[in-house]
């Protein structure tokens, strides 16, 4: 039966001040069952404070084909990185 | 004729500890313990019954995120049970505990509502059940955090959030089988119908309810009926259902009156205890 269900992505955030991530999909027939199914599948045991549920038919994805000019170039330039400062201590989640 | 020994200080120090503040030397309510048991033991039984039924769902769910939904309920109802169990046993202070409550008890000595125990059907037969329960059971949670008894009233406290979300949990599931194809709709009506003769049993007033509610234990079931029915038309009424016809209700569960289905969810639940007495995780 819930194979005949569209898919939905869901995100929780774990703790105020945190952004949401993506943590899985449900299949539900509408979007209050499939914030219900995520609450009761991804959210069990206190993994979240906030969920959201998306289509994952809404989703756009890059083409994996695309993969070698997309990301590549990235890989020489270290300098976008900021790793040349220096974090204070106590500073978390950077 | 001889004199009583005189009561000396070490022996009202040991009475003291038994029964503080005096206590050892006021009568005993033996009826407020009673009646404390009766209805801690409804309240248990009514969460452990259905939460073993719903527990029957476990692999056999239209779908795996329904199949942890219902296992999430199930496993809500049986905490709860838990502490009921042990506020009943307490209260009995014969030396059980809610493990033998609730696996050492024959049929005759359950004092779940006779709803519960309808076995599960199809899926849209559970949700009519879950509905018309849970629709019950928050009302009178709501009622209950104002319990005379501390215990119950943080059980109650506690409790009422995971309730609260089983009413509307099922409550969209009966909108939606109501509301849905000609097939889904049929077999929620079906549901119903099965269901509908057990509600008046959840708001009868005998008489343990009666001094319960004298001793402030409960709150009024008469004017939790007023919510609930509301409750109920308004949810029949977005699914586009009618509400059924009135039958002869059907009373008796709470005198352990049971119909057949619970037997044999018992000797499920109970088999191993009773056939490995003792026996630990």
């Amino acid at each position: 039966m819930s194979k005949d269900w569209p898919l939905w992505e869901v995100f929780v955030r774990a703790k105020g001040g945190m952004s949401h991530r993506h943590v899985g999909s449900v299949h539900a027939p509408d979007a209050e069952i499939a914030l219900r199914h995520a609450r009761d599948t991804y959210t069990r045991r206190m993994e979240g404070i906030s969920l959201w549920v998306v289509p994952s038919a809404q989703i756009v994805a890059s083409d994996p084909a695309d993969d070698a000019q997309n990301f590549d170039p990235a890989q020489d330039k270290i300098y976008r990185h900021p790793t040349f400062y220096d974090i204070p201590d106590g500073i978390t989640h950077i | 004729m001889p004199s009583l020994p005189p009561i000396r200080p070490e022996d009202e120090a040991v009475a003291e500890k038994i029964r503080p503040g005096g206590a050892f030397d006021a009568p005993v309510d033996e009826a407020h313990g009673r009646i404390l048991f009766e209805l801690a033991l409804r309240l248990g039984d009514d969460s452990l019954i259905l939460g073993q039924r719903l527990a029957e769902w476990c692999g056999h769910a239209p779908g795996v995120e329904v199949d942890l939904s219902l296992a999430n309920m199930a496993l809500d109802l049986i905490g709860q049970a838990t502490h009921f169990l042990t506020i009943a046993a307490e209260a009995e202070g014969k030396g059980r505990s809610a493990d033998d409550l609730a696996f050492r008890r024959d049929v005759l000595d359950f004092k779940n509502c006779l709803l519960v125990e309808q076995p599960n059907g199809d899926f849209a037969q559970t949700m009519a059940r879950q509905f018309l329960f849970s629709a019950w059971q928050k009302r009178l949670f709501d009622g209950l955090t104002a319990c005379a008894d501390d215990r119950i009233a943080a059980v109650a406290a506690k409790a009422v959030k995971e309730v609260a979300y089983h009413e509307e949990l099922a409550a969209e599931w009966v909108i939606r089988l109501g509301d849905g194809t000609e097939e889904s709709r049929a077999r929620m009506i079906d549901g119903l119908d099965w269901m509908w003769r057990f509600i008046p049993e959840l708001f009868e007033t005998d008489e343990v309810m009666t001094d319960a509610a004298a001793r402030g234990l409960v709150p009024d079931l008469a004017s939790i009926r007023i919510g609930y029915d509301a409750r109920v038309r308004a949810v029949l009424a977005e699914a586009g259902l009618e509400a059924p016809a009135d039958q002869r209700p059907i009373l008796g569960g709470r005198r352990g009156h049971h119909s057949e289905h619970l037997g044999h969810l018992l000797a499920v639940m109970q088999y191993l205890p009773r056939t490995y007495p003792d026996a630990v995780w």
